[in-house]
């Protein structure tokens, strides 16, 4: 495994190209490109303002910036240095911005969410969605990038409005039996919606591409309901994370429940392995205890720290969430699947410390990592049943069906990992720091 | 005379009620004077007379006749004394009336307080039976009520725990809608805000945007106006999408339904193989009817098994396979179940019993002697460790080298030393007997020369004087000595001789002129 070295970043603004060969990231009002294997700066662009956002457009070719404060989006081109494009919402205000899938069409959300406006980049024309819905989730487009999912609400009820990417043309509009939409996420195979409540109640809708209701899903009434959900990438599950602490598991074909994952506080009677990350801190060797002494002492000498496997049963170290505090952080709040579908990492809130990796294939827990403080991101790479891992320290922790590592990352000074991004061959990932970022070149398997 | 005396018949004890009472008959007995003529006739007046003397006499009353030999004929008796007695007899008797009177009426009075006292007795046991099937009953319902005091305790801890998770919900719900309320509530401020804004803002910033050029699309194809066939067109694209997925989820389905088939085919197959070569024994064992006919109908349809194959969607088909799966398995199951129950009526559950039982106590031998065999090797592995790497200075380890064999080597030095010993002896003897070996060869040879010169004395004395005496006088002791010369060298050419099997070179024997002279000495001693 070989780093980089340590780059500036603001925001945590930090993308991969999708054709994986640049790296854009932004430092204050500079927008900077590299080539990813050599790091060279190849392009570099001023914009007006502190960058808030920044996307790359799916062709590879331009890269949006967005400010929101100024309400400007402006556009760069990664083959003619020389192109720009302004976008200003006037005082209508800009609440967010992103691409469309054809990467020539801006969707820009204005503020208190009066109507979304798709500026063409072709012809310069404009055209307005009204009524959008500010929601968890209230628009995404299909993988396949020809259809868009958008959720209104009109005179207190929600609809769902599918348009064809290509010209904006409205193919379908229904209305859907939800109190309050949380979100819309289209399954991989961009055959079936999902539609989901807010929490105040459990409901899982399912709709046809053209709009027809397949099936309805509701595990309990009055308690919080879903928190997060996840598609396979097969199409074959759907993943809902729900307050209550469990996973529950639907099948593409009956639409039905087929397994429900909990997470206990005591893992006992299973065959998951348990790994627990041991830190061992060196002796701190200044009598001075101040706390700023030993702020930068405890970052200057490293701890080292391996995981080491536990025997069952494990007590798992759990938080109680505050109750008078409305969006407890109790519940399953991050689902993902391994690209191979073959796994599910889950994080329950209330045991912010692990991450949960459950096999499919067997229908059961395969790991647990319990890290040493909270973890703050993870992810899947994009080609194996590879699982990245930070919790906010100096180390960067992987697991993958034959064990568990953690990394230091050998940075000077202090380098503390918020998030992370895998590049899309997976060969490398991303670390991205307060205002630093690293790369991580991982080995490629050769042949024994 | 006691035959006059009247018995009082034995009353029974339940006929104290009828008038047989003792007193009854008593008095029935007295109160009618009935002539004792049978006691006193004029013949025998004075046994009569005699008679009743002694019962006076014995009831202490005077006598009736105080003189019974005087007088005419004993007929002379004391009036006064027999009236006196008369009269103290009729006292006695009213007396006794009396006594039996109030016995009588005691007996009375005790015979009612029993009856009473049974009445009384048979009150209370029904009353002790009542109240204690009353108790009972009491205690029962006592026991049922505390049973529903359980379950309604229970019940009711239920309830309080399902309002208490409704409470809970219902804060969290509150709490939410609260939260949302909130936002919305500042969102809908922030609005206001902005109108506000607006409305003072004269100047209108309008959405505007700067390209410097357009950019081609990038398919590189011109857009299209939005015309219903483009319309038509995007939603036949649409349901294209959807039925290829549909088909290829109905392609994914129909191999993992022939592959399911597949299976229960082989499945069905084998359970048939496995079942039909008790076919024979079972034909006479099974009652059920259609049994042959289930086997032909398997056999059937294991012939259509290349068929089914091909009406894969036909209901028929599916129908009859996991039906005849079913039935396999069901003859399979049974078929098991009679093995299980033959095979624990052949074995008598004793030994079996038993069996296990010493099966158990040999493995627990066996583990102990494991376990002894474990812990002996263990100390020795220890000991070898010890000894291995015991040793930590050079002069212990030098000192301690070959401690083991100390012993021996001990014994192996005294043996060497009795042996160095012994060789010293047999050195010196040697020397000692060459010595005397060399001593002997002198001796020999003077003595040769002795003798040479001597038989030449002899000889030439012989031929000088025949009959000269005294070298016959000194022949004996000359021969005698001679003897003796010549019995030595026997005992000392033995001595030589076996002095000449010593080692070589130990052995300072002399030459040959000895070893010839013994040769021709002593034949018999040659070697």
């Amino acid at each position: 495994m070989n780093f980089s070295e340590v780059f500036k970043q603001t925001n945590q603004l930090c993308r991969v190209s999708p054709d994986g060969k640049y790296l854009a990231t932004c430092v204050q009002y500079r927008l900077v490109i590299r080539d990813v294997n050599t790091l060279q700066i190849l392009q570099l662009y001023t914009c007006l303002d502190q960058v808030v956002q920044m996307e790359w457009s799916s062709d590879s070719l331009f890269i949006l910036c967005a400010m929101y404060k100024r309400g400007l989006v402006q556009v760069w081109s990664l083959e003619q240095p020389d192109w720009h494009c302004k976008i200003d919402e006037g005082s209508i205000g800009l609440l967010c911005s992103r691409w469309s899938p054809d990467g020539r069409h801006i969707l820009n959300t204005t503020e208190f969410n009066l109507r979304v406006t798709v500026w063409s980049l072709c012809n310069k024309s404009v055209s307005y969605i009204k009524y959008p819905k500010a929601c968890q989730k209230g628009m995404d487009f299909s993988t396949d990038g020809r259809y868009m999912a958008l959720a209104e609400r009109r005179d207190c009820k929600d609809y769902i409005s599918v348009f064809v990417c290509d010209d904006w043309h409205l193919l379908r509009h229904f209305e859907t039996e939800t109190q309050d939409l949380a979100g819309v996420e289209w399954s991989p195979n961009g055959c079936v919606l999902a539609v989901w409540d807010a929490c105040l109640e459990y409901k899982m809708l399912l709709y046809s591409l053209d709009g027809r209701l397949l099936s309805t899903y509701s595990a309990y009434e009055w308690s919080l309901g879903i928190k997060a959900i996840a598609w396979s990438p097969s199409s074959q599950f759907l993943a809902m994370g729900s307050y209550d602490e469990k996973v529950r598991i639907l099948n593409h074909i009956t639409w039905k429940k087929i397994v429900e994952f909990e997470h206990p506080a005591t893992i006992n009677n299973t065959k998951a392995v348990v790994y627990r990350e041991v830190e061992k801190r060196p002796v701190v060797p200044s009598d001075d205890l101040s706390l700023q002494q030993l702020s930068i002492s405890s970052t200057a000498f490293n701890a080292q720290s391996k995981y080491e496997i536990c025997q069952l049963p494990v007590q798992v170290p759990s938080v109680k969430p505050d109750p008078d505090r409305a969006n407890p952080k109790v519940g399953i709040s991050s689902l993902a699947f391994s690209a191979d579908n073959r796994y599910l990492a889950t994080k329950n809130d209330n045991m912010p410390n692990c991450v949960w990796v459950w096999d499919m294939q067997r229908v059961g827990l395969q790991a647990v990592l319990e890290q040493a403080s909270a973890v703050r991101c993870f992810l899947w790479d994009p080609r194996r049943p590879r699982l990245a891992l930070c919790t906010g320290n100096n180390k960067l922790y992987l697991w993958s069906p034959a064990g568990c590592v953690s990394v230091r990352v050998p940075v000077e000074g202090c380098f503390q990992v918020l998030s992370l991004l895998w590049h899309c061959s997976g060969d490398s990932l991303i670390l991205i720091g307060k205002d630093q970022l690293c790369l991580c070149y991982m080995e490629t398997e050769q042949q024994p | 005379m006691p035959e006059s005396t009247q018995e009082f018949p034995d009353i029974p004890n339940d006929s104290y009620r009828n008038k047989g009472t003792p007193l009854v008959h008593y008095t029935q007995s007295t109160n009618f004077y009935s002539p004792i003529s049978d006691f006193c006739t004029e013949d025998n007046i004075p046994e009569c007379i005699l008679y009743l003397n002694q019962e006076a006499a014995s009831l202490g009353f005077p006598a009736v006749q105080p003189d019974p030999d005087g007088g005419d004929g004993g007929l002379d008796m004391d009036v006064v004394s027999l009236l006196n007695s008369m009269y103290a007899l009729l006292e006695r008797h009213h007396r006794v009336l009396r006594a039996l009177d109030q016995l009588e009426t005691e007996r009375l009075r005790s015979i009612s307080d029993m009856q009473r006292q049974q009445l009384n007795q048979g009150r209370l046991k029904d009353q002790l039976e009542l109240t204690k099937r009353e108790n009972a009953r009491l205690q029962e319902r006592e026991r049922q009520l505390q049973l529903n005091i359980k379950s309604l305790k229970k019940c009711l801890k239920n309830e309080r725990d399902e309002v208490q998770k409704l409470q809970n919900i219902r804060t969290s719900s509150s709490m939410q809608y609260n939260h949302d309320m909130k936002r919305k509530e500042r969102e809908y401020y922030k609005l206001k805000e902005h109108l506000n804004q607006l409305l003072i803002d004269k100047k209108d910033n309008k959405q505007a945007i700067e390209v410097l050029n357009c950019v081609g699309r990038p398919d590189g194809r011109r857009g299209q106006w939005k015309t219903r066939r483009t319309e038509a067109r995007h939603e036949e694209e649409m349901y294209q999408t959807l039925l290829n997925d549909f088909d290829n989820r109905q392609r994914e389905l129909m191999l993992e339904n022939v592959e399911l088939r597949k299976v229960l085919q082989q499945i069905k197959n084998e359970m048939i193989g496995i079942l039909s070569p008790k076919k024979s024994n079972w034909r006479e064992a099974r009652q059920e009817h259609g049994g042959n006919q289930d086997l032909g109908s398997d056999e059937e349809v294991v012939c259509n098994a290349g068929r089914d194959g091909l009406e894969q969607s036909c209901e028929q088909a599916r129908e009859e396979l996991t039906n005849s799966i079913r039935q396999q398995w069901r003859k399979l199951k049974h078929h098991v179940e009679n093995l299980d129950s033959q095979a624990s009526l052949v074995q008598p559950r004793d030994s079996e019993v038993m069996a296990k039982e010493a099966h158990d106590r040999e493995m627990e031998q066996l583990r102990q002697e494991i376990q002894q065999c474990k812990d002996f090797i263990h100390t020795q592995q220890q000991l070898l460790q010890q000894q291995l790497s015991s040793p930590c200075d050079e002069e212990t380890a030098s000192l301690l080298k070959d401690c083991y064999m100390l012993e021996e080597k001990e014994r192996l030095k005294e043996e060497w030393n009795a042996f160095d010993e012994q060789r010293k002896n047999f050195t010196s003897e040697r020397k000692n007997f060459t010595e005397a070996a060399i001593r002997l060869g002198r001796e020999k040879k003077l003595f040769e020369d002795d003798r040479a010169t001597w038989l030449k004395h002899q000889f030439l004395n012989l031929s000088f004087a025949d009959h000269v005496n005294p070298p016959l006088s000194k022949s004996p002791g000359v021969l005698s000595e001679y003897v003796e010369a010549s019995a030595a060298p026997s005992s000392l050419s033995d001595v030589i001789s076996q002095m000449v099997f010593s080692p070589p070179d130990g052995s300072s024997v002399r030459p040959s002129s000895s070893a010839e002279y013994q040769q021709s000495l002593l034949p018999q001693s040659r070697f």
